[in-house]
């Protein structure tokens, strides 16, 4: 415990670190996730074989392979990052994007085609119909999974520290708990209860959500 | 096509917009090829001796690839038996009548949800000897902590499966006079099972990957490897290898995931499926376990 108490301002730097990361990832990874989605819906097939193609390769690829490509591999065809942080939220975004994608589109086909189909007969154009009738209905549908995804982006920002030399929460485990070998349990449990800061409360907020926009189908 | 939510079967004129639009977005994609492929000429990344490496037997390197990806399987078979196991143990835990049983079951279950496998692993590692008095080599560090976590991810899948079984069923069941751990094994997890298949899957894929993690503990995976060849041949292949091990990661998933689905059709064929638990209603249900597994990202 003493360990761990020591060395609080490490801990809470780790924090902002982790959590900094982490919502860039999130922001970017949205962006991109829902562009990609777009492209799989659009009516175009080049767009959408590039949206598929992307989606099957990420998802397939481990996130560690996703940090070693974007940290050892990238510099190679002479682009680079200013530093780890900034290519571990490369890395996080790339690979999220590609789940984001998965969660908007099925959040998008999970309305019912009656719907759209009415908005149609009824006369409103397509952006009205996507607008008004269709998008806020796939919203509902896609908070809880995109809420998962944040907690699930969060817990695998630890790559970053685990194995990549950012000072985030992770990366203080290994160096405490080898300077402090017989307080390895507190020190574990210190950081383990700091992520949980994060994705406790985060899972809890999405049930939250989950309640407040539910609709009858 | 027409299936699609947002548009209609197209007319003339949108087959002609569409065509014209298909054309720009070709060129986007072949841009962004090209692009991509100029900058890898400009690097010398795309001269066959930098690719031969990956290869050429005479190197050592594709066996030694072989041979971590035979490793990575080990890893990955042993986990996913276990974590299926101790999965499906603490899910009937958790739909346990007894309060005594559930409670912990789901405290242990939702601890493990919510920490980084990173630093399950890693813990493990540092200190299964000082805090555990265990002497746990590599492979046994790595599949404890993909255990660990998977069984309790598992756990929520397998359940969600069963909850999502029509409560008539178990009522039936009740009515035949059946106990509950029969209603449970032989009518509500058969059923179950076939709806859970897809995010079942989906996590077994999520394990496998999953243990490239080994890297940091040095366990000999693929990815571990790749970095070994690389300390070994010189910086200039890091790109080739950490490629070719990410293509090795993903041809394999990608056969899981294949086999999987046709596992799933033949399933689905056999189909034996209950009077309440409909087709229509097995729609629905997807979605949430694509909810549970989306969990690990």
């Amino acid at each position: 415990m003493q360990a761990l108490l020591d060395n609080l301002d490490r801990l809470w730097s780790g924090f902002l670190t982790t959590l900094g990361m982490s919502v860039a990832a999130a922001v970017i990874a949205t962006i991109l996730g829902t562009i990609l989605a777009a492209f799989r819906v659009s009516p175009l097939p080049p767009l959408r074989a590039l949206g598929a193609t992307y989606v099957q390769l990420v998802r397939n690829t481990p996130l560690t392979a996703v940090f070693f490509i974007v940290i050892f591999g990238l510099p190679a065809v002479d682009v680079t990052f200013q530093n780890f942080f900034i290519a571990a939220i490369v890395a996080l975004s790339v690979y999220t994007a590609a789940f984001v994608c998965e969660v908007v589109r099925s959040g998008i086909n999970s309305v019912s085609t009656g719907q759209a189909e009415a908005a149609r007969a009824i006369g409103l154009t397509f952006g009205q119909s996507l607008r008004d009738v269709v998008l806020p209905q796939a919203f509902r549908s896609v908070v809880p999974p995109l809420g998962n995804l944040w907690i699930a982006l969060v817990k695998n920002s630890a790559i970053a520290g685990g194995g990549f030399a950012v000072a985030d929460i992770a990366q203080l485990a290994p160096s405490l708990a080898r300077d402090n070998p017989a307080q390895v349990l507190a020190i574990f449990g210190g950081i383990a209860l700091a992520y949980m800061v994060i994705t406790v409360p985060s899972g809890i907020a999405v049930g939250v959500i989950e309640r407040r926009t539910a609709i009858l189908r | 096509m027409s299936a699609s939510v947002l548009f209609d079967d197209l007319g003339p004129r949108g087959r002609r917009n569409v065509r014209i639009g298909s054309g720009v977005g070709g060129l986007f994609v072949l841009g962004l090829i090209v692009l991509g492929l100029q900058r890898m000429a400009a690097n010398g990344q795309l001269e066959a001796d930098r690719w031969a490496i990956v290869f050429d037997p005479r190197t050592g390197v594709p066996q030694s690839l072989g041979r971590a990806l035979i490793v990575t399987l080990q890893a990955a078979g042993a986990a996913m038996l276990f974590a299926t196991l101790l999965g499906a143990i603490l899910a009937f835990g958790r739909l346990s009548d007894h309060a005594a049983l559930r409670v912990p079951v789901s405290v242990v279950v939702e601890f493990f949800r919510a920490i980084p496998l990173v630093i399950l692993i890693l813990f493990l590692f540092l200190g299964a000897r000082p805090v555990l008095g265990l002497d746990l080599p590599r492979f046994w560090t790595l599949v404890l902590g993909l255990v660990l976590y998977n069984m309790a991810v598992l756990c929520e899948i397998i359940r969600a499966g069963i909850l999502s079984i029509d409560r008539g069923q178990s009522e039936a069941a009740y009515a035949l006079g059946m106990r509950k751990s029969q209603v449970l094994v032989s009518i509500l997890l058969p059923q179950a099972v076939r709806r859970m298949l897809p995010a079942l899957v989906s996590q077994l894929v999520v394990l496998l990957k999953d243990t490239s993690l080994g890297f940091i503990i040095a366990y000999p995976e693929l990815l571990q490897q790749a970095r070994n060849i690389i300390n070994f041949f010189g910086s200039q292949y890091s790109l080739q290898l950490y490629v070719a091990a990410a293509g090795i990661y993903i041809i394999v998933n990608f056969l899981l995931s294949t086999i999987a689905h046709q596992l799933e059709k033949r399933v689905n064929r056999s189909g034996r499926i209950a009077a309440g638990a409909t087709v229509i209603a097995g729609a629905n249900e997807d979605q949430t376990l694509a909810a549970v597994a989306r969990d690990n990202g």
